[in-house]
């Protein structure tokens, strides 16, 4: 497959912070590509830079063969962006901001009118086109989101965690959307810090992390890079002290790993059954009780912790 | 070009579709206009030429020709409407009533007035006498009316006087009589004067006055003077709303998204201003087409009047940027805007005539396009052409062209919406 997107060493600075440092990656035509990172890691600003929004400090990459410094507006009519935040006119109604959107990506007369329609059919909500969107729930209003971004029938399609802050079910409907999308052929760039998302969604993931890009890969060859490993995650009382815990069950024998966050103490081992019991014996040589205690396969949260020693959330 | 077009129009459908906006930028000068004119009197009578019932107290110590034309112009059918005069003999006690505020001014005609100005007989001329005008300072308005109709007699004296004295010279000097009859002639020309007068033939004095009476009256009319100011204080409001709306935007992520889609930031930002022009032109027309209609005001030529709204939208509109580029936040604007409008307001002559605030603050109101405006409709609504309006017009295009390269250039510096 041919890249439609290769970002060479893309740079942002504010002063003398950097966002992102010299990110460099590709995107296969047809695939679902997500970049997978805590809040605050540079993911929306690397898609910021991408949809030519931002400009780069530095470096640069090219979209359907047009570079995003020299040629953006060509860059513009290849993608289609889906934004974290909701960026609707709440006063519209769902047509009306669908036909406004359509009219600025150069959309007119009976094609704009059908793509809108056939748009409101794909987000389910053809029968509240006529209502204003303050009126929608917050789950609506994801999905005019993203139909917004849909109008032109973008080759690539930029989402922003485009499930922040909305229920289950609402989540839910915008993953199936996402990989209906991609069973039209349509590329996805799909930035998300909820682990179970790329792994459902993605062809393949980049992990990116204070700016930098710091694994690059399907599923199988990330989970592959911290081995045959299991994670113990121990759930302690709020007043407990995970520091202490982790310490001491570092000196574990099969233990490779143990890191805190929050509440929780995460152990990486190769079985963790061989653990549990001199695990549990450390917990109340130190009076710290375990409130529960799951057992995790090698995933992507569990690259990231063997990455940078902190989970996903942090 | 399309796309600046479209985004303008989205935003006038907007602010329409905002109920608050709506409030204040329609209906609230509508009722503090509809408020001014019950507060005047403007719906008590069938006028609606301005302010009725002036009282006005005329002491005319005269009782002469010219003194009784005088009080009897007052009280004429053509000005029933507007003043209520009173007679007295008192001159001290008719200022008093002007001290104490019972009427808008008192008019005091000497004795002998008619006398200085046309002698008789062979009586050697008097030195001139002047009537006195005793204003009330509290009723600026009502006085400045009954002053027009006092100057108006006044005026048309100093005709009549004139084209006495024109005619004698002239009939001197094509010897159609003797120097040693010009006396006599003039005597006679006197006499026809005071009893054309003191037959009422005053009608050519009073036509004089009643064609203009309506002009000096629409200067007045309360009115068609709030209208406009109350107008043009809520446009201030409006291009802030406007103005508010760009940094909304930005805020709220519908900016960041219309440059992430194939238009271009001037598309973007022109569009923007396009919409606050739009918003500005439509709540001025809306609220002159309802004044019209509800309050049968006559704002003057219509093409004029439109010229007038779109050139004073357009320097408002400049304000509105300039207030957007300074400001961070939308917050900052909204709070920022609400100043503005009140200081223009009260700078620019929305509540108290300029003429009537002190030099210093006529010169600094003259930065603000209510103050050039009003003179504009002002002019209009007394009948004045376009060709009066070129200060006016010129003052408000430079004002907007002025502050639309400030405020860009800010917006550069500000970098507002790349990073």
């Amino acid at each position: 497959m041919p890249a439609i997107l290769e970002s060479q060493n893309l740079v942002k600075k504010y002063g003398d912070f950097t966002a992102v440092k010299g990110v460099t990656f590709d995107i296969k035509e047809g695939e679902i590509f997500s970049l997978l990172g805590p809040n605050g890691a540079g993911k929306t600003t690397t898609i910021s830079m991408l949809s030519t929004l931002y400009t780069p400090t530095s470096g640069d990459a090219t979209i359907g063969g047009h570079s995003i410094t020299k040629d953006p507006m060509a860059v513009k009519q290849v993608i289609g962006v889906v934004p974290q935040d909701l960026a609707l006119y709440e006063d519209l109604t769902a047509k009306e901001n669908l036909v406004f959107w359509g009219q600025m990506y150069g959309l007119g007369g009976k094609s704009l009118n059908s793509r809108v329609d056939e748009v409101l059919d794909q987000i389910g909500l053809a029968d509240k086109a006529k209502n204003r969107v303050k009126t929608y729930s917050g789950g609506m209003k994801r999905r005019v989101n993203i139909g917004v971004g849909l109008l032109h029938k973008p080759r690539l399609l930029f989402m922003d965690e485009p499930t922040v802050g909305i229920d289950p079910q609402s989540r839910r409907a915008i993953l199936d959307t996402v990989k209906d999308l991609n069973e039209q052929g349509m590329t996805v760039l799909y930035t998300t810090h909820y682990m179970e998302e790329a792994q459902e969604l993605s062809d393949r993931v980049g992990i990116i992390d204070h700016g930098e890009l710091i694994a690059l890969g399907t599923q199988d060859e990330l989970t592959k890079q911290v081995g045959q490993t299991e994670t113990l995650i121990l759930h302690i009382g709020e007043n407990e002290d995970p520091e202490a815990l982790a310490k001491a069950i570092r000196s574990v024998d099969g233990v490779q790993k143990a890191d805190v966050t929050d509440n929780e103490v995460s152990v990486i081992t190769s079985d963790a059954k061989d653990i549990l019991a001199a695990v549990v014996t450390q917990a109340n040589e130190r009076g710290i009780r375990i409130r529960s205690m799951d057992i995790r396969e090698p995933n992507l949260e569990a690259v990231f912790l063997n990455l940078t020693g902190r989970a996903l959330r942090d | 070009m399309l796309k600046l077009l479209l985004i303008g129009l989205k935003d006038l459908k907007l602010m329409f579709r905002d109920r608050a906006a709506l409030l204040l930028m329609l209906l609230t000068p509508f009722l503090l206009t509809l408020g001014m004119g019950l507060v005047t009197g403007q719906f008590s009578g069938d006028n609606n030429s301005g302010i009725s019932d002036i009282p006005v107290v005329i002491v005319n110590l005269d009782n002469d020709s010219l003194g009784n034309a005088l009080v009897d112009i007052f009280n004429s059918d053509d000005l029933a409407d507007l003043v209520e005069p009173a007679s007295s003999q008192d001159p001290e006690a008719a200022r008093r009533q002007v001290d104490e505020d019972e009427v808008a001014a008192a008019i005091i005609i000497p004795a002998g007035f008619t006398q200085s100005v046309i002698p008789q007989g062979n009586a050697a001329p008097n030195e001139e006498l002047t009537i006195e005008f005793y204003s009330n300072p509290s009723r600026p308005t009502s006085a400045g009316i009954v002053k027009a109709i006092l100057d108006g007699f006044l005026a048309r004296l100093d005709e009549m006087r004139l084209g006495g004295v024109t005619t004698i010279t002239q009939l001197l000097a094509s010897g159609r009589i003797q120097p040693q009859d010009a006396n006599q002639v003039g005597e006679e020309i006197g006499e026809r004067l005071q009893s054309a007068a003191a037959n009422g033939n005053e009608a050519t004095a009073i036509t004089l006055n009643t064609s203009t009476s309506e002009e000096e009256a629409n200067e007045f009319n309360a009115l068609a003077y709030f209208a406009p100011g109350m107008a043009l204080m809520f446009l201030m409001y409006t291009v802030s709303y406007g103005g508010r709306s760009i940094l909304a935007e930005k805020a709220e992520g519908t900016l960041p998204r219309l440059l992430v889609s194939p238009t271009n930031s001037t598309q973007v930002l022109g569009g923007k201003v396009f919409g606050i022009f739009l918003m500005g032109a439509a709540q001025m027309l809306i609220l002159i087409g309802a004044s019209t209609l509800f309050f049968g005001l006559n704002w003057g030529n219509t093409l004029s009047v439109i010229l007038l709204v779109l050139v004073a939208v357009f320097g408002a509109t400049g304000w509105g940027l300039l207030i957007t580029a300074l400001a961070r936040t939308p917050a900052q604007i909204g709070s920022v805007g609400s100043a503005v409008m009140l200081i223009f307001a009260m700078l620019g002559g929305s509540f108290i005539q300029l003429d009537n605030l002190p030099a210093i603050i006529q010169t600094i109101g003259r930065i603000t396009p209510n103050a050039w405006a009003m003179d504009g409709f002002l002019t209009l609504a007394l009948g004045g052409t376009l060709t009066l309006l070129s200060p006016p017009i010129l003052a408000l295009l430079t004002m907007g062209i002025l502050l639309f390269l400030i405020s860009a250039a800010l917006f550069g510096r500000k970098n507002l919406i790349q990073k």
